[in-house]
């Protein structure tokens, strides 16, 4: 970096130019060129295997699904938009639900030994199984398709959200413990002014994790009980054998994903708060 | 005087996974109102042990504490707490800080005004009441701690605890908190009761040093009065022959009656007690004691 000192302002000024377009070119040019050859071995992929559909045709047909993603004809046709806002209706509302049970049951098993050594076995012993095993059991306590996909999501972000908030108060620096003992905090003020903030960052992760899964296991409940949702319909697709619209549906779910999860990072971002 | 703090024949044993750790044993310690303590001695001598036993964080396995002719059975507002890494919560700002404390201790009693007043009057003292909003990231160590002391006199304690609060520190900028904190308590007469591990420290601020023996098992080795006048000014006492006697007196028994346990044997005879111990790992002693 010594030479910059020495050369003119001039051309100074270009070199930090040239440096920033650099650095911004290497950002892009990886991204750009993964996606070129992926794009490339699919291009090779569809035109050996006939039944899979080539970039270009599951383009147009993404153009001419999107012009018009709002359509209503019935129940068993509707419009790429509504049902990816079932899905994310259901998600909205399982995973809500977990968080207004889990969290408060993540802070009762940090905060006290006796109920964690109630409850961590049957925690441990529940979060393993998938999701979906416990959806014939949500069919049956609700007699609805849709209550039981929005029960599958609420179990599997339940765990997360039990454990991490759970971690989070057990790992609540000590020395905050013992202001609040010295001060002879109540318990409501322990709770909102020294475990909620500390616990928060833990909580979010808990959170980040959950619609992660939960994201995962709507497509799955969806193709099983049917309906709306943007399972059903990648399944209903399959039916009809509209493959390019299978792969539209792929994805579309993993840009709806990636999207939840930003937001929630940019959320956790925002509220972790930094010691130093 | 009035006789405030009160320790008489207390004892901590800890049970550690090897049996049985004393900590301290026979501590007897009276403390008079408006008086400056200082605890002095080697690391894991139980300095802070003795300290969180006055706070009431940890209960003694024998003998009494007793605060104002009241037996200590637990934290409580009358004995203020300052942590050696200042313990401010990291999402509060400083007035925030400082309020919880005053909130807790006069919200019943007080208005919302008087109270925002009392944390203002607090911060004020220690000189940080334009930094009243900033966030303790935002401050230096120096500020935080300073911070720290604000928050436990907000609260008017009959005793203010200090865990080596200034040990975390630069020289310069512990000094300068040294001379504040002689201030403050010149102005409030709050009785002080201070763990430290640095002489100097000591002899400024105390009106009687306490040296600790050697743990495990610690006890008090010596009582020093430091029989200097107040105000006092740490320029002018540099070449006191008052001053200089006290830290004498300080560094041979803290290098050679009570040698720093990690690099030599101690030149006392080891505590009769010691024998009933069974030994224990040098580590998992200064951590059950500290």
């Amino acid at each position: 970096m010594s030479t910059v000192t020495i050369t003119r302002r001039g051309d100074d000024f270009a070199a930090l130019w040239r440096e920033r377009l650099e650095s911004a070119l290497k950002a892009v040019v990886g991204p750009v060129a993964g996606f070129a050859l992926f794009v490339l071995v699919w291009q090779v992929v569809a035109m050996r295997i006939t039944e899979i559909p080539t970039p270009g045709v599951t383009w147009h047909a993404a153009v001419e699904l999107f012009a018009d993603p709002f359509y209503d004809n019935g129940p068993n046709d509707k419009g790429i938009g509504w049902n990816l806002l079932a899905s994310l209706e259901r998600v909205a509302a399982g995973f809500g639900l977990a968080a207004v049970v889990g969290i408060p049951v993540g802070f009762a098993i940090g905060r006290y030994a006796a109920v964690r050594s109630m409850f961590s076995p049957i925690v441990s012993l529940l979060r393993p199984v998938s999701p979906l095993a416990w959806l014939p059991l949500g069919l049956l306590l609700f007699k609805a398709a849709n209550p039981a996909a929005i029960w599958a999501i609420f179990i599997c972000s339940i765990w997360p959200m039990i454990i991490n908030t759970a971690v989070g108060v057990s790992r609540v620096p000590q020395d905050y413990l013992n202001v609040a003992r010295v001060l002879n905090l109540s318990e409501w003020k322990v709770t909102t002014k020294v475990l909620l903030p500390a616990v928060l960052p833990y909580m979010l992760t808990g959170v980040r994790l959950s619609i992660g899964t939960a994201w995962l296991v709507i497509v799955a409940a969806e193709m099983l009980t049917g309906g709306t949702g943007i399972g059903f319909w990648l399944w209903d697709e399959w039916n009809n054998l509209k493959v390019e619209h299978i792969v539209i549906a792929i994805f579309v779910i993993g840009i709806v994903g990636l999207l939840l999860e930003t937001l929630l990072v940019a959320l956790a971002r925002r509220f972790t708060y930094t010691e130093e | 005087m009035k006789k405030f703090v009160r320790i008489e024949q207390v004892g901590q044993t800890f049970d550690t996974r090897k049996g049985p750790f004393v900590a301290l044993r026979d501590i007897d310690l009276t403390v008079e109102q408006g008086e400056f303590i200082t605890l002095i001695g080697h690391s894991g001598c139980g300095k802070s042990t003795l300290l969180n036993l006055i706070a009431g964080l940890t209960r003694p396995t024998s003998g009494v504490l007793l605060c104002a002719e009241r037996e200590i059975t637990g934290p409580g507002p009358d004995r203020a707490v300052v942590f050696q890494n200042h313990s401010l919560l990291p999402w509060l700002t400083c007035f925030q800080n400082v309020h919880l404390a005053v909130e807790r201790v006069f919200g019943a009693t007080e208005k919302r005004a008087q109270l925002a007043e009392r944390t203002r009057a607090a911060l004020d003292l220690v000189g940080l009441l334009p930094a009243q909003n900033k966030l303790p990231r935002e401050i230096s160590g120096g500020m935080k701690q300073r911070v720290g002391i604000a928050r436990a006199l907000a609260i008017e304690p009959g005793v203010l605890l200090m865990d080596e609060p200034f040990g975390a520190l630069d020289a310069l900028t512990r000094s300068h908190l040294q001379d504040e904190l002689l201030k403050i308590v010149g102005k409030t007469r709050t009785t002080t009761i201070m763990v430290t591990h640095d002489v100097d420290e000591a002899v400024l601020l105390s009106d009687r040093i306490v040296m600790l023996t050697n743990g495990p098992a610690a006890t008090i080795g010596e009582i020093l009065p430091v029989p200097l006048a107040r105000p006092r000014d740490r320029v002018r006492l540099a070449n006191d022959p008052t001053y200089l006697a006290c830290r004498a007196g300080v560094v041979d028994f803290l290098h050679r009656r009570y040698g720093n346990p990690e690099r030599s044997q101690p030149a006392a005879p080891a505590p009769a007690t010691l024998a009933v111990v069974p030994p224990l790992e040098e580590a998992g002693a200064t951590r059950a004691a500290a």
